[in-house]
This record gives C-alpha cells, structure tokens and sequence, in this order.
C-alpha cells in the first residue's frame, strides 16, 4: 500500500495542472467566443491570433 | 455624421481568405445566397463619426469596438476580418461570433475609422460604434466567474470522488481505519478549500435574501454544503467510517452547471437586446445658421433646427422639408409598402428611409413628441398593463425551499426526541435530507432544456430575446398577425410584365443605383445578368430614374415619365416602364408577395387549435383579398396602433394568451401588450427591441417551428420537474430514516442529474 504514497501527490499534481490550464486558457480569452471558435476551425489561413502583434498576412 | 470621401480601396473579393478545405467561393456563395448578405454600394453608405468612441492605448495604438449586423458563418469571418488586415496600418481585427461585436485595432493616426467601417459596412454587414464599458461588461465578470467556480468544483469532486470510491471499495475489502481517515483527511484538503471557493455563489446570494428576511433555493443548498463539510470534518476527528465531502463538492458541481447555462443564456438573450439598442442610437446632422455641419445625438434637436437627412439615412426627426426632392420609404411606420414623394413643404417623419437624394428637413417638434415617441410611450403604456410572468422554476422554488427546511428540522427534532441516539446521528439525518433534497436535477432541469431549445430554435432560424419567451409561448392560444412585413414580405416582388432578359439586364443596370423597392425588386431578380454600361445615370425622385446608352436615353420609371399612353394599365399592384429613346419599351409588373408557407402554417397552427387573427393597418381592399387567400375569418384593416392594443387587451380579457407577429413601428405597442410576441428580422429597430422572438428569413416557418419548440421543451422542462420530485418522494424518506450513507447519496444525486439531462436532451431528437 506505500505505493498510495506516491500516487496520491501525483494524481492531486495532474489535477492541479489540468486547472492551471484552465485557468490559464480562461484569462487569456479562450473562452470569449465558443461560437466564434466552432466556426474558425473551417478556415484554413491561420491569421492572426488574439493579442498577437503584428497580423501577418500572406 | 461627418462628410466623408469616397473609399480609395474596393471591398476585396469575396471570401478570398477562406479556407480552401470547404471551397471559398461556395462558403462565400453561401452568406449572399441562404442569408441574403449582398454587397453594397460603399457610396450610398452613410457612416456617423466614430471618434468619440476610439479608444488609444499605451502601445500607440487605436481601438474601435463596433456591433456588427448580418454575421452567420466561417466566410463572414473571414470577409470581415480578411478586409480589415488588409487595410494600411491596422494591426488586429477579430470578430466576436457569440456577442456578434468587431474590435479592430490600428497604429494611431495610421486608418480613417470611418472608413474602415464604411469598408466593412459595403461587404454587406452593417456596423454601429459602441462603447465597451457598458453594462455588457459586467455579467461577462459575473459569467467567469461562473465558469471558475465550475472548473474548480469539477477538480476537486474528480479528485475527492476518487478518494471515497476507495474507501467505499475499503468497507467491503477490509480497508483499515488508518487509511481510510487518512483518506477523509485528504478529502477535507481537497474539498473545504474548493467549497470556500466554488460556493460562493450560492452563499452570497443565500445571505442576501436572508439579510433581507426572505429564502431561495440557495439557503437550503448552502445550508446544506456547510453543514455537510463541517460534520464530516467533525466525523474525520472521531475516525468514524462516513464522510460526506464527495457529495457536498459533487453536489456544487452539478448546480454550478446548471447556474452556468442559465446564465449563459441569459446573457445570450440580453446581448441580442443590447445589440439592437446599440443599433438604435444615432446622431444626426444639424445645419447650423452659418452654414456648418456638426453632429448631434437625436435627443438634443430643438424645433426650428435645420437637418439633414442623405440619400440611404433614416430620417432621425418629424418636420418639414426645406429643399430637395426626394422618396421616402414609409413601411416600417404606417405598413405602406410604396415610397411617397417629399418635396420642399411636404411633412416627414421620424423612422422613415429618404430613398432617393438628400434632403433638408425643419424639425417642427424636439425629439422626445415625435411620431416615433409617441409609439414609445405607447409601447411604455402597454408594458405596464402585462402582467408579470412568473417562470416555473421560480414557482417551484417558492415552495421547494421552505418545505426542505421543515423537513430536515423534523428529521433532526424527530431523531433527537424519539430515539435515544444523541444529537450527532440526529444532525446526519437532517444533513443528509438536506443534501437529498438539494435541487441538482431542478437545477439542471430548466437550463439544460433552455440550451438545447435555443439550439434549436437558432437553426430554425429564430433568436430568443428573452429568458422567459419560450414558457410563454408555448402557452399561448391565438396568433395575431400584421400584414405588411409580416405576412407579406413588404416590399414588391417581379410578378410579371411584358419583357425580354436583354431588357430586364437593361432595366437592372439602372435599377442597381436606386434604393428605391421597385428598383431594388429589379436588380434582385437580375442579380445574375451581365450589366450594361451607362453614362449620366440620375434619379428622378417620383417619376423614376434614367441614363445614357450610347445616344439613346434609357428610362425606367413611371409610364407618363416615360411617355406610354396606350398600354393597358394592370392593376395587381406596381408598374414599371422601361423606355430606349423611341426604339424599344417593356414593362415590369411589381407585387408585395405573401411570405411562403403563410398558408401552410395557418392551416397547421388552426389543427393546432389555436386561433388567428389579422390586424392590418393598410386599406380593406388591400386587406380582404390576402385575408382570404389564406383562410383567415376574423380580421381587422385601417388599424390605428391603439386599436391594435385595444383588441389585444380584448382578447386577454376574454382568457385568450396570444402571441403577437408584427414588424412595423405601428405594431411595436401590440408587440409589448401581447402575451408573447415575434418579430422578423427586417422589422422596425424599435419592434425587434419590443418582441421576445426575432426570425430570420423570407419564410413564415419559423414562426410554427418557434411554437413546437416552446411546447415540447416547455413540457419536458415539466416532465424533469416530474422525475426530480418522483426521485425525492423515494430518497427523502429513506434519508429521514438515516439510511443514507455517502455511497447512496452519491448514487442518488448521480444518477437523477443524469437522467435529467438525457430526457432533457431527447428535444434534440424529437422532430
């Protein structure tokens, strides 16, 4: 059962990491428009990325 | 509204920066073809000053936030955005799909904002400045945090669930005391601190209802969160074998859900009331006495100013026309499908279009005694005399709180004084009849339905624009219609004529420099043929408009204009004439055509069992013949919009709950009087404002489908208020019997959200 000592910590670890994704990911606009980003996955050109600078196209 | 030059740059092709994977031109096809996005003329585009509303940042950069009109897929982004960073000197442009705003961002001094947005408006998507710090802001605050809570609540039931399988697995294989209060006491680490932060919600609103001596749902729930931790922290000291952290995070979990889509589509609703607010505001350009130009908001016009209204713009104010001639689209306020001629000394009015050429108007009243605000306190009058709706959920909250509390007083008064077990066992029962009861599938009940609805209802082409819009129409019995607009297309339509393509391409090369209906109907109709060249082009307000082919003079316009007399006339609506010097002459007819499938959804809304009616403010003779044509016995012409609130109030009176469709500004009171009410996307700004349900396209359609929707999710909703209270009348009693250790709560709770959800879910199924 020592393994429960390892596996406890690493288990709350990727966890917590899931989180600060999430959290991280929030912050940073990712979930300002759902709609938006359904439909963008249809485009081909990545163009420019939200708060990126500056937009190069072509 | 400031002068502004001519665009130096044309609008880029359509949809070139597309994705290649589903073919550009087909996607760009499709926003022109399925949603009538055309380009426009960048000309005949008028543009208000935005500066007041650009915004520098520390970067040196400028920024615009504008509301954009018309948006519907993958292309319009691309067009719009795909436009923008072409343009010198602008650093980031990006569309917000779900709020339907632009933010485009350049190098300070570096892009005209008018002209962008002039550029954009002449792709075909209409755009209005606003300012972002507005109340928007602050439920998308409220929205994250939401969302926040959810993810933190999700981390930790993941995490505690995990721990308490085990020990739940332990009291059948021998797990050993150490262990397992080893594991509560990791729970606790886990839970207390993602309690103290994802039920905040729940707590704030639970202390400030009862600050101010009143319940909700929330003080059950938050009474039951706390009391659950702090007993199971209590149970860990003591090494006892149950602990109920898992349902007390789980339990947050599942509510914080259900609270996230409510939420989610309440904002929803609001943000498309916004918009159309947004849209509304304008300035108006006022003539000073020495000649100037500058712009004023509508509101502060004074009697007596001189205005100007350009060829394309809504006239912003009632009064008198100083000089020029133009035609003045009058649909939207008095249900007239034809323009009337305004000439120097003909009254105009607030809300109507100037079609033809600019014009100067002498305003004769302030802003706040126009037409228009007559309509407004009208609309205002009738807002009083609803009566407010209470939704479902709020009426099963009413009594679902209070009769939880009693029951887990009973409980613990009922376990303390008939047995002899002592406060503690006592005070596990009541907590576990409190985290039983707690509303997971009644939280999720109504959101989840409402989502899926509104799924629903957007790909039949219907925006819902209030929370409350679907209970309401799903109870309704009689459906009253306007004509004009509503059940007509309101504008004319080619029906026939005496014509050849050569002559209709001719016609359409014309046609394509007018705003007139007529011209427009033309052009439409064209929109394929290969356009001819003509030279001196010029309208002439009331008669027509004509230009130069090679030497001969091309006419389209009114038969005397265009000299012929011996032609039959035709009677089923408007007339046009087309003339080449003496050589050759055609003639177009011109009807206001019913929307389709008017006929078939009043036949199905009458096996419905619901009745329909017509008010229309247009003549009897115009009235009689559609009204019969589609089958409709009782109806009204020549209604006045007091009439048509009167006869909703009649109506009322009588029992009936009606659901009011209308488009016009006379219909706007109607609209807010009604029990319910829809509006097709070309209404009058002020009407889309004043109904709940906005739909889209050239079909009466969706306005059935919007009613079966109502209907089915409206009794699913009843149907997981069913489940939800067949579910508690088996788990409450056996809760207050104690029974109820974490593993059936657990269970419980698991298993009613889920069978919420899916029965929920089942609206995207039914046909």
């Amino acid at each position: 059962m020592d393994v429960i000592a390892y596996l406890i910590p690493v288990a709350l670890f990727l966890g917590i990491v899931g989180l600060v994704g999430f959290f991280w990911s929030m912050r940073t606009g990712q979930f300002d428009d759902l709609d938006g980003a359904a439909m963008r996955a249809l485009r081909n050109d990545d163009g420019s990325m939200p708060d990126r600078e500056p937009a190069s196209k072509e | 509204m400031t002068a502004i030059g001519q665009p130096d740059k044309p609008a880029p092709v359509a949809g070139s920066s597309i994705a290649d994977c589903c073919d550009a031109s087909a996607l760009a096809d499709l926003t022109s073809e399925v949603f009538g996005v055309q380009p426009v003329d960048p000309a005949s585009i008028t543009i208000s000053d935005p500066s007041a509303f650009v915004a520098m940042d520390n970067d040196g950069a400028d920024h615009l936030h504008l509301l954009v009109e018309n948006l519907h897929c993958a292309a319009c982004i691309g067009k719009i955005e795909g436009y923008l960073s072409a343009q010198s000197g602008v650093i980031d442009s990006r569309v917000n799909m779900s709020t339907r705003r632009l933010s485009v961002s350049w190098k300070h001094g570096e892009a005209d904002p008018a002209e962008l947005m002039r550029g954009v408006a002449a792709l075909g998507y209409p755009v209005a400045p606003f300012d972002p710090i507005d109340a928007a802001k602050s439920t998308d605050v409220e929205e994250k945090r939401l969302l926040s809570a959810l993810a933190v609540a999700g981390f930790a039931a993941g995490n505690v669930m995990l721990l308490s399988v085990s020990i739940w697995s332990g009291h059948a294989g021998g797990m050993g005391e150490g262990t397992r209060t080893l594991f509560h006491w990791i729970s606790a680490l886990i839970a207390l601190p993602a309690v103290a932060y994802a039920g905040q919600p729940f707590f704030r609103s639970a202390y400030t209802v009862l600050r101010n001596g009143a319940t909700n749902m929330d003080v059950p729930i938050s009474l039951a969160v706390i009391l659950a931790s702090a007993m199971s922290i209590q149970q860990t000291m003591q090494n006892a074998q149950h602990a109920y952290f898992d349902a007390s995070i789980t339990l947050l979990f599942f509510l914080l859900v259900g609270r996230y889509l409510d939420r989610r589509a309440r904002a929803k609703a609001r943000s498309t009331a916004t918009h159309l607010l947004g849209l509304q505001a304008q300035a108006a350009t006022v003539i000073d006495p020495d000649g100037g130009y500058r712009s004023v908001r509508i509101t502060d016009i004074k009697p007596g100013m001189t205005v100007l209204a350009t060829q394309g713009e809504r006239i912003p104010i009632d009064g008198d026309v100083v000089t020029g001639t133009s035609d003045i689209d009058t649909a939207l306020v008095t249900g007239e499908t034809l323009p009337k001629l305004a000439s120097p000394g003909s009254a105009v009015f607030a809300g109507t279009m100037n079609l033809s050429a600019p014009i100067t108007i002498r305003a004769t009243v302030a802003a706040d005694r126009t037409l228009l605000s007559e309509i407004v306190s009208l609309m205002e009058l009738a807002e009083q005399g609803r009566a407010k709706f209470v939704r479902i959920a709020d009426r099963v909250a009413r009594i679902y709180a209070p009769v939880v509390h009693i029951l887990a007083a009973i409980t613990f008064a009922g376990w303390f004084l008939l047995t002899d077990a002592g406060w503690e066992p006592s005070m596990l029962a009541a907590i576990a009849v409190l985290i039983i009861t707690c509303p997971c599938a009644l939280g999720l009940a109504v959101p989840v339905v409402q989502v899926v609805a509104s799924g629903r209802l957007l790909r039949a082409g219907v925006l819902v624009k209030s929370g409350d819009a679907l209970e309401r129409l799903a109870t309704i019995d009689t459906v009253v219609f306007d004509k004009t607009g509503t059940l007509t297309l309101g504008q004319p339509m080619l029906s026939g004529g005496e014509y050849t393509d050569a002559d209709l391409a001719l016609a359409a090369s014309l046609a394509d420099q007018s705003k007139h209906p007529l011209s427009r109907a033309i052009s439409l109709v064209a929109s394929n043929s290969e356009r001819q060249a003509l030279s001196d082009i010029r309208e002439v307000p009331g008669h027509g408009i004509e230009g130069m082919l090679g030497s001969d003079r091309v006419r389209l316009g009114k038969r005397e204009w265009c000299g012929i007399s011996k032609a039959p006339a035709w009677n089923g609506g408007s007339e046009l004439w087309l003339t080449v010097g003496q050589k050759r002459s055609a003639s177009f007819h011109l009807a206001d055509t019913v929307r389709s499938h008017a006929k078939d959804v009043i036949d199905k809304l009458r096996s419905m069992k619901i009745d329909v009616e017509l008010l229309s403010g247009d003549t009897p003779e115009a009235v009689t013949p559609l009204a019969q044509s589609l089958g409709i016995e009782n109806w009204q012409a020549s209604c006045l919009p007091a009439s048509k609130t009167k006869r909703l109030s009649e109506l009322a009176d009588s029992g009936k709950t009606v659901l009011m469709v209308g488009d016009g500004l006379n219909d706007a009171p109607s609209l807010v009087a009604a029990h319910v009410s829809m509006s097709p996307a070309g209404a009058a700004d002020i009407s889309q404002t004043a109904a709940d349900l906005i739909f889209q396209g050239s079909s009466l359609a969706p306005v059935l489908s919007a009613i079966r929707i109502a209907r089915q999710s409206t009794s699913l909703v009843k149907q997981n208020f069913g489940l939800a209270f067949a579910y508690n009348a088996i788990a409450v009693p056996i809760a207050v019997f104690g029974f109820v250790t974490p593993l059936v709560a657990a269970i419980a709770m698991s298993t009613s959200s889920i069978i919420v959800t899916l029965n929920a879910l089942r609206l995207r199924l039914v046909k």
